[in-house]
């Protein structure tokens, strides 16, 4: 069996959790013996081996001089296709797309021509998201042509129009795989272009998989789509790279309260804030860190001055691979706190580092963790006294983990794949 | 001749208000009166007041003929008598028949005998007193909390005057023997040992209304027909069960007290059964044997131990910090607080920080107030920590930082 997988984030290309579920299923699929091509609009490290094929829609008219292009590709042109592919993020606005664009040419290899370069790319490149889809989707189209498969699995909304387009052509059946809805991303305050191409992704595809029966719940009631076609396929764990950090030590002065993940609306950020003062009031010794970025750090960073408890709180900004292991591995506790997480694998990776977590009632995550303390993310008192009680009962955060290291090994994306190779094979006859 | 011995447990604890870690020095009242009240207000609607009214019905009805046993506990006595006394007055008029036994156990349904000797003599002398009050008798049967028992319980039973006591008739302790005979416990001379059979009190108690039962429907003939199948293999058959199966946990529309109604007609159809209580047949009967049980049995879970209550970490560190706190409670300066000590004593708060989902997780689960074991630690840790800085006021709590 082979299938044609589109998707927007591919380790190491990036860090987010949509990239870690592509690159887990996409290993249980492999596994499992299924053929699996990813496209993604472009990929950052053509040289390293993976267990997958992977495209890169940048490359699609000459994919089979993929090394040689990009070697030969002038400087210029270079540039803006790696700036382009990692823009196309799934969590973007076209505020914060426009923004990323100059970050991500400053973490660039530095360049002769740098500062033109900026200005270039964005003069260039598609003003908006919406461009940028349609963009790879002409390029997906153009991939499915040329290729054989048996099935096309798209991941989250920006993959929709590609699906479509690529199921029109070769009349292979679509299954989408839903990671978050706009309601996660926006609240009630949707993007109506966006919550419209889900929409069409949904009724389009032969299947629909939801990461968990809370996202479910809201394809069902918010796009009305028939409970029958909806099948809840919850995402697991790769442990590969947890046993390496096992040994880095936790600092043993003052214990440190972890929050990593975007800071946005979703991610519920400012209870954790709220949450930080009321602990810090019975334990002022604790130190609580904010990892990540997104449109209301400034909002953040703003309150804790205003609580007066920035020197026990800290903002780390964005971290990479190795920083966010450490990180991990330094806490002594994980929260969660998002108000509204369709799955949310990153309490699981805390747990991998032996963190405790508290995780937020209105996650998907929460329905597969049984040994994790749960809070309504609105109960900002609850969710203080559950970090208090954590830090001050051992005996809580030994139980937990103990239960937790059982639970986790039986989250693994093998029995996902299997799930999934079940669906395809029922759409296949 | 032999006898059916129905013994039924009564026993609701007082559930703890949700007390959060900023309560702790802030606020001192621990119970959730309204959820307690509510609770056993419904519980006497469903369960309490039909059972006792059909029972009332069939002890006079049978004159004498038939009979049964309850154990309740003190902290449910208190609830009758506070939230719901109409229960209470009907426990006194089934114990005004004078078919009916009361036993004793310990006042606060507690772990006591595991921790502390003086504090399990101390609450079964409380609860001794307190059945002689209400129900007029002398208890000379005894059961600990959840039929926890051992060599040493029997032990200490007996030097109290007990002549009979209650446990589980657990395979474990059994081995190739029977329950249905009496038992005197290794190291006891007088008193003798009743072991449940749990495969017809569970036939009753759990299985009554599971349709994938091979036996459902269970009717009272059915019963009848297997209890009179030990005629000549047994002596004395033991019925013990929670009391809140008829009606709470098997629901009216089950059939249960139809089951109930019909059953001691039932069984005396055949001329050489009878209904005695615990004494009566300790009376009667000479041990068959002597029974060795140097571990715990308790008749709880799969596992008939201790593990539904001191299982983890969590159950062991709430507990020990508990009775830590012995002497402290005993000063006379904390008159006021020795009975919050004994309340925060009883058994279903450790049960319900039980971690060991995965095989009873369904009957832990139903009897669990919180969403969560974890839930469960945090709030008791919380109040002890309260309850501590009261006993000390000078200093600090178990777990105290700030």
């Amino acid at each position: 069996m082979k299938v044609l997988m589109l998707g927007w984030e591919f380790p190491p290309f990036i860090s987010g959790g949509l990239g870690t579920a592509c690159y887990g299923l996409t290993r249980g699929l492999t596994q499992r013996g299924v053929e699996v091509l990813f496209v993604l609009p472009r990929v950052r490290d053509p040289q390293r081996r993976s267990h997958v094929r992977i495209l890169s829609a940048a490359q699609t008219p000459i994919p089979h001089r993929r090394e040689a292009a990009e070697r030969a590709l002038p400087r210029m042109r270079r540039l803006h296709i790696r700036t382009v592919n990692a823009l196309l993020r799934p969590y973007m606005d076209d505020l914060e797309y426009a923004r990323t664009l100059v970050e991500i040419e400053k973490r660039l290899p530095p360049a002769d021509d740098a500062a033109a370069t900026v200005l270039d790319i964005s003069g260039e490149y598609g003003r908006n998201l919406m461009a940028e889809v349609t963009r790879y989707s002409l390029a997906v189209e153009q991939i499915a042509l040329a290729e054989t498969f048996d099935i096309i699995h798209a991941h989250d909304w920006m993959t929709v129009p590609a699906a479509i387009r690529a199921q029109a052509v070769t009349g292979k059946p679509f299954v989408f795989h839903v990671h978050a809805v706009e309601f996660d991303r926006s609240g009630e305050n949707i993007n109506p272009d966006v919550y419209a191409i889900e929409k069409l992704g949904m009724e389009s595809a032969a299947r629909v998989i939801a990461v968990s029966y809370y996202t479910r719940n809201r394809i069902l009631s918010r796009y009305g789509i028939a409970p029958d076609k909806v099948t809840v396929a919850h995402n697991a764990v790769s442990r590969q790279h947890a046993e390496e950090v096992y040994h880095l030590e936790r600092k043993k002065t003052g214990k440190t309260v972890l929050f990593l993940g975007r800071i946005t609306f979703q991610k519920g950020p400012d209870y954790f804030v709220e949450a930080a003062a009321r602990v810090l009031k019975k334990m002022p010794d604790v130190t609580f860190v904010m990892a990540g970025t997104g449109d209301m750090l400034t909002r953040m960073i703003t309150r804790v001055a205003q609580l007066r408890i920035g020197r026990q709180f800290h903002f780390t900004g964005f971290l990479h691979g190795a920083d966010v292991e450490r990180m991990y591995a330094q806490s002594d506790l994980y929260v969660m706190p998002s108000v509204s997480e369709p799955f949310g694998i990153s309490p699981l990776e805390a747990m991998l580092y032996d963190v405790p977590v508290i995780v937020s009632k209105h996650s998907g995550v929460s329905e597969v963790l049984t040994h994790a303390l749960k809070v309504d993310f609105w109960d900002v008192q609850e969710i203080a006294n559950k970090i208090l009680a954590a830090l001050n009962y051992p005996a809580l955060t030994r139980e937990m983990m103990r239960n937790a290291r059982r639970e986790l090994r039986a989250l693994h994306w093998e029995a996902v794949a299997d799930r999934i190779i079940a669906l395809y094979q029922s759409l296949l006859g | 001749m032999p006898s059916i011995c129905c013994y039924f447990q009564v026993h609701q604890p007082f559930r703890l208000r949700h007390y959060t870690y900023f309560d702790i020095g802030a606020r001192h009242d621990y119970e959730d009166e309204a959820k307690n009240r509510d609770i056993l207000r419904k519980v006497a609607a469903k369960c309490y007041l039909p059972a006792n009214r059909l029972l009332l019905d069939l002890l006079r009805r049978h004159e004498g003929r038939f009979r049964v046993s309850f154990s309740i506990s003190g902290v449910a006595l208190d609830q009758f008598e506070r939230y719901h006394p109409e229960t209470l007055e009907s426990f006194r008029q089934l114990a005004e028949t004078g078919h009916v036994e009361f036993l004793n156990e310990t006042y606060h349904h507690s772990l006591a005998f595991l921790y502390s000797r003086r504090e399990f003599l101390d609450q079964v002398k409380l609860h001794r007193a307190r059945i002689r009050q209400l129900f007029g008798q002398n208890a000379t049967a005894f059961r600990n909390t959840e039929l926890i028992y051992n060599n040493d319980v029997a032990r200490v039973a007996e030097e109290l005057g007990y002549r009979v006591i209650l446990a589980e008739g657990a395979d474990r302790i059994l081995g190739w023997r029977s329950p249905n005979f009496l038992y005197q416990p290794a190291g006891c001379v007088k008193i003798k040992l009743l072991l449940k059979n749990y495969r017809l009190s569970d036939d009753i108690a759990f299985r009554f209304s599971n349709r994938d039962w091979p036996e459902y429907p269970l009717t009272a003939d059915k019963f009848a027909r297997w209890i009179h199948q030990i005629n000549a293999s047994g002596e004395v058959i033991n019925l013990f069960m929670d009391y809140e199966t008829f009606g709470e946990h098997q629901w009216e529309d089950t059939g249960i007290f139809e089951f109930l109604r019909v059953l001691p007609s039932a069984l005396m159809q055949h001329p050489d059964f009878r209904f005695e209580t615990p004494s009566q047949v300790a009376r009667q009967y000479s041990p068959m044997a002597q029974l060795d049980v140097p571990r715990f049995v308790s008749w709880a879970d799969v596992e008939r131990d201790l593990t539904a209550w001191i299982g983890n970490d969590m159950q062991n560190d709430a507990i020990r910090s508990l009775y830590a706190l012995e002497k402290d409670a005993r000063r006379r300066a904390n008159a006021a607080l020795l009975p919050v000590w004994r309340s925060l004593q009883t058994s279903d708060h450790f049960y319900y920080m039980c971690t060991k989902w995965f095989a009873d997780g369904d009957v832990h689960k139903y009897f669990n107030p919180y969403a969560s074991p974890y839930d469960a630690y945090v709030n008791y840790m919380n109040i002890l920590t309260d309850f501590a800085r009261r006993l000390r006021p000078s200093g600090g709590g178990p777990h105290d930082s700030a």
